[in-house]
């Protein structure tokens, strides 16, 4: 590896790790004011929202392939499917799809 | 003795818990192993950055930019701005991880990504070092293993099915997601708003991806905490 790469490798890990690991080590966690942790605690949806929106429609260049998975994957959760069983459904119906 | 027997009920639970993640990482990895070698990566270099780095988006950027002839400090910087929303995703989990030495949170630290976080902050209840181990040891080994496996054989896998399988980790989103919504308005109200402002934000190109995650996240979660408690105070006067 040249070592170039070596600093690039080296550089990319620091900069993810830190981000990653300096919240754990800046808060003890619930000393907080109530507000703040009602933020917190409020983060894992909004990012959630955010992951899927809007890139479960860009993923793939035909926008109906995307639109035709979001609808699959959220029909399968709604019955209140297994998350495993939601990820191999939504595959599977798209590869039927994709063959028709 | 309680408390190992305990642990690896919590560490298979936390294996269990990964295997959506594993699914979705093995397309994910294999089209980033493929893009490293037509971008002249050597085998060696394209798992160095699967192993120290172990973040999808920020590495196929990188291959880009490796590609494009980009500078070490900008590729740095870059990977520094997309994964920034990690803090808040860290700072997130924090709140509800148990009481453990600092050496075991920052050891499973380094595997929170979009989707550790994701599974692990949905989960019943807290968090400890030996579910975090469980979920991350499954996620990264599908995520180092596929990188390699792109790299030698990426070809080999049907375009079709590779191409359907780009679904699984957002139907893992969903996946996680939709029990939430079906219980709670706030939940609903939480997603919806971060995802319409991602939109806005991408779609207009005010910001980039990292911080466009940040922003509606943050935005999101700041003004819907904030309508909440007035409504409760409203209702108490």
């Amino acid at each position: 590896m040249s070592a170039e790469m070596a600093m690039i490798v080296f550089g990319m890990a620091a900069v993810t790790y830190i981000p990653r690991m300096l919240p754990f080590l800046m808060f003890k966690g619930k000393e907080l004011p109530a507000f703040w942790q009602g933020i917190l605690r409020n983060v894992p949806y909004a990012t959630l929202g955010a992951l899927i929106f809007p890139g479960i429609l860009t993923f793939h260049e035909n926008l109906w392939f995307g639109i035709a998975g979001a609808g699959a994957a959220f029909l399968i959760a709604f019955t209140g499917a297994n998350i495993i069983f939601t990820v191999i459904g939504s595959i599977g119906i798209l590869t039927v799809l994709s063959m028709l | 003795m309680e408390a190992i027997v305990a642990g690896r009920g919590e560490f298979k639970e936390g294996l269990y818990a990964g295997i959506g993640i594993a699914i979705g990482y093995f397309p994910a990895a294999l089209t980033y192993g493929l893009l490293a070698k037509s971008a002249e990566l050597s085998f060696v270099e394209t798992m160095s950055l699967s192993i120290f780095v172990f973040a999808g988006a920020a590495q196929y950027i990188a291959l880009n930019l490796i590609a494009l002839g980009t500078g070490i400090f900008e590729i740095v910087l870059t990977t520094f701005i997309l994964n920034i929303r990690h803090f808040l995703m860290s700072a997130a989990l924090n709140e509800k991880a148990e009481n453990e030495s600092i050496w075991k949170k920052s050891a499973y630290a380094f595997g929170v990504t979009d989707e550790t976080f994701s599974v692990a902050a949905m989960r019943e209840g807290s968090i400890n070092s030996f579910y975090m181990a469980g979920l991350v040891i499954i996620s990264y080994s599908s995520w180092v293993i596929s990188s390699g496996l792109g790299y030698i054989a990426g070809n080999a896998l049907p375009q079709v099915v590779q191409e359907s399988m780009g679904i699984a980790l957002y139907a893992m989103f969903i996946g996680l997601l939709v029990p939430s919504l079906k219980q709670s308005m706030k939940a609903v109200l939480l997603a919806g708003t971060a995802a319409l402002l991602n939109c806005v934000f991408i779609y207009s190109g005010t910001l980039s991806t990292g911080w466009a995650i940040i922003i509606s996240t943050l935005l999101a979660a700041v003004a819907i905490e904030a309508a909440d408690q007035m409504r409760r105070k409203g209702r108490s006067l």
